[in-house]
């Protein structure tokens, strides 16, 4: 009965199932974009290493600051393979009011990973001072290898031109560590540390370590830290808080889909009852509509936002920054989601159909 | 012969008993009787058919159909799967519908499957001329032939009862005949007890009883 209802009013079918995709479509659209984008900045972070070491209690890890003293340290300790420093800051650049710099010493692996397109890396260093800009950067700040560019206050020559697939680190600027200091007035000191733990080693030695020689700072484990960080948390509830409000919109969808059918066939659903269907089967038939409507939905709006997300990649302006990261857990929380949408829209629909009563309603007009 | 419906002392009300519909309506009919209930319009006989099956519950008094007490809802929900057929004076099929798949709703909510009501609904629709219109949807059919259809779906679940609320009233006069022959034909053949609502006082001679009602009371009965 139930696949025979949903058939014969495939219109109210439709609008039902449209309000579910849209639901799923915006849920999926917003954790993958959201999801890929802290995704990105983790691999910012990671470098090849096991772990970060960041000021503990540090709501932005642009404000954390660790002596970079600590590197050497951390490098004489067994347990430890390498240890590189980043220094994070924010930088202003003409017609350009936020450029993304990143301190790292030469010897950081990120610039090699990159395509070199201008340039060399033999004046990246802190006598040379020059910085290599990632090819979205030098795009924007019109700038080539071998010409200068204005940052903050600042003037400095460029060494190369990187394109790198991260997005973040394809439009920032890389300087060496000593002139990023300089620049920023942060001499002596970096944002975190990422950690490359040696062979046999475990985590644990890394904590203790840092809790023993250093208890102002944490080294969390980059597993531990994407699942700690305030300001991943923060993005990641804020897109589910988004997708779950377009659920609610969906699932108004339903609610009023599912009262329009039971309103306009209450003498149906009266001689369903005369023909023997109890009130459980008749609210098992109104539910059972809601969920292969919200099943339709989902498969539909999963549909729309892997559309949605191939298209927005495709843009050339956004390529880099859009990594969407769509896997079986999204896809299975809005499965759920869903089909809770479905059976609360379904409640009052089902409760009325289930209370009507067949005599009375076979008078209704 | 036992009674097959007992109605004792039945007092029915609506609107919140401002308006009595049933005044201590006492009824009897026994296994394979063909009754018919006469009156005219508002004199109680539809709803005494619904006090019947159950579809309307009562203010006073006690009901008893093929063996059980019509108090709850379980009962008239077991009541109206196995044991009564209801046909209205409107076929009220659902006009999306095949034909066979109006007929296959009963044995659902029996929770029998479709295949398993398929021969008793092939059988029936060719007893009453339907046979040929099973596939066509029921806004394709005429009135006559959706009454027949209406006919086959109260019986699909072979009841032993069935109780007719002016089965021809919505039908031109030939088709009024044929369709209340094939009815009568059908409930003598299979032994079935029948209870029919009419105004048509040509229709209630060719019942085996008459009962005639009016104000709420049975002012007639000519089998008591």
């Amino acid at each position: 009965m139930i696949f025979t209802n949903l058939r014969r009013h495939r219109v109210r079918t439709a609008v039902g199932a449209t309000g579910i995709a849209l639901g799923v479509a915006t849920m999926l659209s917003v954790v993958g974009l959201l999801g890929g984008a802290v995704k990105m900045f983790e691999r910012i972070l990671r470098s090849d290493a096991e772990m970060v070491v960041f000021e503990k209690n540090v709501s932005d890890l642009f404000f954390s600051n660790v002596p970079d003293a600590l590197v050497e340290e951390l490098e004489e300790q067994p347990f430890v393979r390498d240890a590189q420093p980043v220094l994070f800051s924010i930088v202003t650049a003409p017609d350009r009011p936020v450029v993304t710099c990143f301190g790292i010493r030469p010897a950081d692996g990120r610039l090699s990973k990159g395509e070199w397109l201008e340039g060399d890396a033999t004046t990246f260093n802190d006598e040379g001072g020059a910085v290599v800009l990632g090819e979205r950067a030098a795009d924007f700040l019109g700038a080539k290898a071998g010409e200068r560019v204005l940052l903050g206050r600042g003037e400095y020559p460029v060494a190369g031109v990187v394109r790198l697939e991260n997005g973040f680190e394809n439009g920032g600027v890389f300087m060496p560590l000593g002139t990023c200091q300089r620049a920023f007035h942060k001499e002596g000191l970096c944002s975190v540390v990422s950690v490359g733990l040696a062979e046999g080693a475990e985590s644990s030695e890394v904590k203790e370590w840092m809790e023993k020689h250093h208890p102002t700072l944490t080294a969390l484990e980059n597993e531990e830290f994407s699942r700690t960080y305030s300001q991943f948390r923060i993005i990641k509830t804020t897109a589910w808080v988004v997708g779950a409000c377009a659920f609610l919109l969906g699932g108004l969808s339903v609610t009023n889909t599912m009262i329009l059918s039971v309103f306009s066939r209450i003498k149906e659903l009266a001689i369903a009852r005369v023909c023997g269907f109890s009130r459980g089967q008749v609210a098992r038939m109104i539910f059972g509509e809601s969920l292969v409507v919200s099943l339709i939905g989902t498969f539909a709006g999963w549909g729309l936002s892997a559309a949605g997300l191939h298209l927005l990649r495709a843009i050339p302006q956004l390529q880099g920054y859009i990594e969407p990261r769509v896997g079986w857990m999204e896809v299975a929380g809005a499965m759920a989601l869903a089909a809770v949408t479905a059976l609360a829209g379904a409640m009052y629909p089902a409760w009325y159909a289930a209370r009507l009563k067949p005599a009375q309603a076979l008078r209704f007009e | 012969m036992k009674s097959h419906v007992m109605v004792k002392d039945v007092w029915k009300s609506f609107d919140q008993g401002r308006i009595e519909v049933l005044k201590g309506v006492g009824l009897a009919v026994q296994e394979g009787g063909i009754v018919a209930l006469c009156g005219t319009s508002g004199c109680g006989k539809s709803t005494l058919l619904n006090v019947i099956s159950g579809l309307e519950e009562v203010d006073r008094g006690a009901v008893r159909v093929a063996g059980y007490d019509v108090v709850n809802e379980s009962t008239r929900v077991d009541l109206l799967r196995h044991h009564i057929g209801y046909v209205f004076q409107f076929h009220h099929l659902m006009p999306d519908l095949t034909l066979a798949e109006n007929c296959l709703v009963p044995v659902i909510a029996a929770g029998g499957s479709r295949a398993s009501g398929m021969d008793r609904m092939h059988e029936l629709a060719e007893a009453t001329g339907v046979g040929h219109r099973l596939k066509q949807r029921v806004r394709e059919l005429s009135g006559g032939e959706r009454q027949r259809g209406a006919l086959v779906r109260s019986l699909m679940n072979d009841p032993e009862l069935l109780l007719c609320d002016e089965p021809t009233g919505a039908l031109d006069e030939s088709n009024r005949e044929r369709v209340f022959d094939l009815l009568l034909d059908l409930v003598r053949a299979r032994g079935r007890t029948l209870v029919l609502a009419t105004h048509d006082p040509e229709l209630a001679r060719r019942c085996d009883r008459t009962v005639r009602m009016r104000d709420g009371r049975i002012e007639d009965d000519n089998g008591a």
